[in-house]
């Protein structure tokens, strides 16, 4: 079932992408379709029925060489499975989805095909994407790592008439790249340290790279923290983690389903996926993971800032993306891996939706993306902006609060996270900035939904008066998406950030008592959270997600002080607020304050300026060398010396040869006698003889 | 005892008796008429003497008191060199009677170079070699001149005599010092007298004289410049022959003075030879970029491959000789398919040799200039046709045996020297339309066949060399021990 699941999306890609031509446009596009519905109806099936216990299914023999040697298997645990469905359930959406987008793109000219192209990039993405979450090893995963990272540069360049399309797909591949060095410096290292890429080995080894000592950059290194700090430098790329983060936004290029899928719900979360599957390395390492959460949660905070100020309707999601990998991120960096992998679940459905819904305005208002040319859209696209409204509801974490899981899907989740932030931190620099971060998250995204949906029309009247709903394709999506926006988090909160024993039996774990010591250290530490009963007995790699005795994150975090479980409600409400008296009650107070505060809203407006310190520091210099590199050394150096071979000196040496021949007899015995007398000189002067 | 140095000899004298015998009966007989059914027969004679040579021997077996060997190292040069010449006879037979050119004397020549050629490479004496030699050359001078109203050709013919006079001179003088600073003219003799760190200068001498003797066969530089201008000037299916079979029996011959004769001081003649090899890799590259006279530019091409050829045997050992074994099997396949393209460009019935007149060969014809493009791009050194494994397989030679600069060097020169081969290819796909267009459909079935059988080679031939290689290794065993 695995390998359907896993191979069903290639097979569409490829009889989409090659067949079309035999078996027709339409039949192309329902094939790739149905064989992702069906990857999506079995991944639903393995979800549901998996036990929790960790399984390779092996596919072929992949790699034998020297002492690495290594299987292509799917490994099967609860991790794969929840990606399964994320990616399959997101993926088959999107694929209907555009049935209705990409109807009629006014980029192409009549008569173009350029949808079963597009489909089929869709369903190789999705195949990469498979690859990469059911890897069994650190290669195969790299293998799907770039897999994704082609197709993302393919979709996001899909509209290659354009110049921005093209440089953005290319700013998308070259700074994955900084990125992917590390991640495939981290496997170097590991194969390097363990002399195997298998999971299960690299796990089993993870307690020994503890106590290991490695030279790197002239330093001295613990081997785990190296390598977790590596391979989190791959997922800061794919995840667009600050320093980064640049080519997310510029990804928005793409068509829109695009970014629903692959910059929002699933490519842009391997790197979060890539540090919980690394989890018994990130628990030896707790410097790096301590990085991990600093980094995570200033890129939740730095992209939230930029979101509020940004006027661009996918733009201001894609920050808003940036922004919730930075929480996914702190979950996973203070410890609570399952969390990370809850705000992952959630974050897929509504940001999918999200982004739908954003590509379904879009398309009502005729292709136009800034939301000053929005406004009072509720009643022309009603189904739209019902179902915005519960991912607006949902992103910014509505529900009831101290009850922990009554509420829309983020609710349950980002609390989750904020609250083992506290704990992880000791109520540190992460945690406050993850509030403030929901301070502003709520700001951009209401403020979207008001000068969307509310307010004055502004604008083109034309294109308002002819503003429509969307087919149903699209809009039956959007109402799937929405239900897992809504239950998501109710459902499965007991099972990612419930009671540690069902948390650690969901993943595939045992549990066992805690050590006497160790509850008396989480009593002293926090006396309401003396009750510790559970703790992981299971060794690094047995169960999907490792959990070390003493990280009792997990356990602590339901014991915070109330206050701090208040916290991100209170500022939902502050945001809300604000955004309901910037936009609907005084709409022209936003401008004043622009004006007011102008350095700082174009330093807001300008993204921190990252984009222009980048092209000084580093596109410019390159730029520069290059140019010299062709000019001076391709140009002159090379295609010179070259040239001058092949045009000055060898035909100057062929004249010489055919005036040599000269056809008199005399001529050639006289120089086979100066031949001959040359070699008779040379071998009595230089050779051997007595 | 005569009887068991007669058997060792028996394919020799088979094809010398049977040569003697189609003499006398064309003379009294149908003189010229005969001519045609000659050829074949010839042809056919020495693709049974080359089954009789290759399958029946084993071992080897010395007669005349070790004057003549018959060893695997001889065996696999006398096969080589009897299919090709069985191969460029029969492709030369259409072609020579459409011009007048078929007279009796031809195969019956071509079979005595051929009883030369065997002598040469199973020689065991200086007076054997010469022996072979003369009677190879005075053949071939013949066949050279054999247009007898053509300037050109008797003027190839004289050229040719007069230089391989010249040549038999230095050889002989060679030879002669090296009786009488060794005294004796048999190779296992002169090998024990010629030892390393004990060679007088007179023994050298000898040495460098003979080499230069035999340069002057393989067409070595600087001992080539008769080449270009018999090549041109003999009638095209005779260029083929001094192409193939000769140059195989000259190289055979070399190897074996080498390493039988002066296996002691291989340091001293590998120098020599990598100096040849050098310099004929570099002249056979460069000189026939200004070529436009597709034999002129064969003529040169061979210049270029048997400096690739020598630089196998300059590396002195074992598997050198195997190298240059197996380099010389696909070079003159390579040939032998190259010289029926050239057999077929006509124009209007007229033999045309200017590289020119191919402007777009490949619209008339697809399947021929596919081959040729095959062939020429096997002689420049394109993987992955056969030519680029012959090329690996010297430069590996080279390598092991210490001259990594002479298999630089190698690899340089093929670079300049693919230049031209592709530039042939240039004009028969991209080149100018305009050209007044060869004939099509010109030459015989057989012309055609040997076309693609030998283009053939070139692409299949890279999945076991047809077994090429073991036997090559195994008539280098004998070679060199």
């Amino acid at each position: 079932m695995e390998t359907i699941i896993l191979f069903a999306p290639l097979v569409g890609a490829i009889i989409c992408g090659f067949g079309w031509k035999f078996i027709g446009e339409k039949a192309a596009m329902w094939t790739a379709t149905g064989l992702l519905f069906l990857a999506a109806f079995l991944s639903w099936i393995a979800f549901l029925t998996f036990d929790g216990v960790t399984e390779q299914i092996q596919i072929l023999r992949w790699i034998e060489s020297g002492t690495l040697s290594t299987d292509w298997a799917i490994r099967m645990d609860r991790m794969t499975a929840i990606m399964l469905i994320v990616v399959t359930t997101v993926s088959s959406l999107v694929h209907l989805y555009s049935f209705g987008y990409m109807d009629h793109d006014p980029q192409w000219r009549d008569g173009e095909v350029y949808k079963p192209r597009f489909f089929a990039y869709l369903s190789f993405f999705t195949f990469a994407m498979l690859m990469l979450v059911t890897a069994d090893n650190l290669v195969q995963m790299f293998f799907g790592w770039e897999g994704v990272g082609v197709a993302s540069y393919l979709l996001i360049g899909f509209y290659y008439r354009k110049p921005s399309a093209n440089a953005a797909a290319m700013k998308a591949f070259i700074v994955n790249r900084v990125g992917d060095f590390g991640f495939a410096l981290g496997i170097f290292g590991l194969f390097f340290l363990v002399d195997s890429i298998n999971f299960d080995d690299v796990f089993a080894a993870a307690p020994t790279l503890a106590e290991t000592t490695v030279s790197f950059l002239w330093t001295d290194w613990n081997a785990a923290e190296l390598i977790a700090f590596l391979l989190f430098i791959g997922a800061m790329g794919k995840s667009a983690q600050l320093i980064l983060h640049t080519w997310l936004p510029d990804a928005m290029e793409g068509p829109t389903p695009v970014s629903a899928l692959i910059h929002a719900a699933t490519m842009v979360t391997a790197g979060v996926f890539l540090v919980c599957r690394m989890s018994p390395i990130m628990e030896f390492a707790p410097m790096a993971t301590g990085f991990i959460t600093v980094l995570g949660a200033t890129t939740a905070f730095f992209a939230a800032t930029v979101g509020l100020v940004q006027t661009d309707i996918k733009r201001v999601i894609a920050y808003s993306t940036c922004s919730q990998l930075g929480y996914m991120f702190v979950a996973a960096g203070v410890g609570v891996y399952s969390v990370a992998m809850f705000h992952l679940l959630t974050h897929a459905f509504f940001k999918a939706m999200l982004f739908l819904g954003a590509g379904s305005v879009i398309h009502a208002m005729h292709h136009e993306q800034d939301m000053m040319n929005y406004g009072n859209l509720r009643k022309k696209i009603p189904y739209t902006f019902g179902a915005m409204m519960i991912g607006t509801l949902a992103i910014t974490g509505v529900g009831i609060p101290l009850t922990g899981w009554i509420g829309f899907a983020g609710f349950a989740s980002k609390d989750a996270v904020i609250e083992s932030a506290y704990v992880g931190t000791d109520g540190g620099y992460a945690f406050w900035l993850l509030v403030i971060a929901a301070l502003f998250t709520s700001f951009y995204s209401w403020r979207l939904m008001f000068l969307t949906f509310y307010g004055e029309a502004r604008g083109d009247k034309h294109t308002h008066d002819h503003a429509h709903e969307s087919p149903k394709v699209m809009l039956i999506p959007l109402g799937v998406l929405a239900v897992g926006s809504v239950l998501a988090g109710a459902i499965w909160y007991g099972s990612f950030f419930g009671k540690t024993n069902e948390v650690i039996k969901f993943f595939g774990g045992k549990y066992g008592e805690p050590t006497h010591e160790l509850v008396e250290a989480v009593a002293e530490r926090s006396p309401k959270a003396s009750k510790l009963h559970y703790v992981m007995e299971s060794k690094p790699g047995e169960a999907a997600i490792y959990i070390a005795p003493e990280n009792t994150v997990l356990h602590e975090a339901h014991y915070v002080p109330t206050w701090v479980k208040l916290s991100p409600f209170v500022a939902m409400i502050i945001g809300l607020a604000t955004a309901y008296w910037f936009y609907i009650v005084n709409p022209a107070l936003p401008r004043q304050l622009a004006e007011q505060q102008r350095p700082l809203y174009l330093f807001l407006k300008n993204k921190w300026y990252f984009d222009e310190l980048y092209d000084v520091i580093f596109v410019k210099p390159a730029i520069g060398i290059g140019r010299f590199l062709w000019r001076r050394g391709d140009g002159n150096v090379i295609d010179g010396s070259i040239n001058g071979v092949a045009m000055g000196i060898i035909p100057a040496i062929t004249r010489l040869a055919g005036r040599a021949q000269s056809g008199f007899i005399f001529t050639y015995a006289f120089w086979m006698v100066v031949g001959i007398a040359a070699l008779v000189t040379w071998m009595s002067i230089g050779g051997g003889a007595h | 005892m005569i009887q068991a140095d007669l058997n060792v000899i028996l394919p020799e004298i088979m094809l010398a008796v049977y040569a003697m015998a189609a003499l006398l009966v064309a003379v009294y007989t149908g003189k010229d008429k005969l001519a045609p059914m000659l050829v074949w027969l010839t042809a056919a004679g020495m693709v049974i003497i080359a089954a009789i040579v290759g399958l029946s021997g084993d071992g080897t077996n010395v007669a005349f008191g070790g004057m003549f060997v018959d060893d695997a190292f001889s065996r696999f040069a006398k096969v080589t060199i009897l299919l090709s010449a069985a191969a460029v006879l029969v492709m030369s037979q259409d072609y020579m009677t459409r011009r007048g050119l078929l007279r009796f004397e031809y195969p019956i020549l071509v079979a005595l170079a051929s009883v030369g050629m065997m002598m040469m490479v199973s020689a065991g004496d200086l007076m054997a070699l010469y022996m072979g030699l003369e009677l190879q050359s005075l053949a071939l001078y013949v066949v050279a001149s054999l247009r007898r109203d053509s300037a050109k050709s008797t003027e190839a013919g004289l050229k040719y005599f007069v230089l391989g006079a010249l040549s038999s001179g230095l050889l002989l003088y060679g030879a002669s010092l090296v009786y009488g600073y060794s005294g004796t003219t048999l190779f296992s003799g002169i090998i024990q007298a010629a030892q390393h760190g004990e060679v007088s200068l007179g023994m050298l001498f000898g040495l460098i004289f003979v080499i230069s003797g035999l340069a002057f066969k393989v067409s070595a530089v600087p001992f080539h410049m008769w080449t270009p201008d018999v090549y041109e000037g003999s009638p095209t299916p005779v260029t083929a022959f001094f192409a193939t079979a000769p140059k195989m029996a000259a190289m055979g011959l070399f190897a074996r003075v080498a390493h039988d004769a002066f296996g002691g001081i291989v340091a001293d003649w590998s120098q020599v030879i990598a100096l040849l090899s050098l310099l004929s890799m570099f002249l056979g590259a460069v000189a026939a970029i200004g070529q436009t006279n597709i034999k002129r530019l064969m003529a040169y091409s061979s210049i270029a491959h048997m400096g690739y050829a020598l630089m196998g045997l300059a590396a002195g050992t074992a598997f050198g000789v195997q190298a240059l074994l197996v380099y010389m099997v696909i070079y003159v396949t390579m040939n032998v398919g190259t010289f029926a393209f050239i057999l077929m460009m006509e124009k209007d019935g007229q033999p045309v040799t200017d590289i020119r007149s191919l402007g777009m060969y490949s619209k008339r014809e697809p399947g021929r200039a596919l081959a040729m493009l095959v062939l020429l791009f096997s002689l420049a050194g394109v993987p992955p046709m056969l030519g680029f494994f012959g090329k690996l397989y010297v430069l590996r030679a080279a390598y092991d045996a210490g001259l990594a600069w002479l298999a630089i060097a190698g690899v340089v020169a093929s670079v300049i020297g693919a230049f031209y081969y592709l530039r042939i290819v240039y004009y028969m796909y991209f080149g100018d339309d305009e050209s007044e267009a060869l004939d099509q459909g010109s030459g015989t079935p057989v012309l055609w066949g040997f076309l693609m059988a030998s283009a053939a080679v070139m692409v299949l031939g890279i999945i076991n060399m047809f077994g090429v290689e073991g036997a090559a290794a195994a008539a280098a065993a004998v070679l060199v021990n």
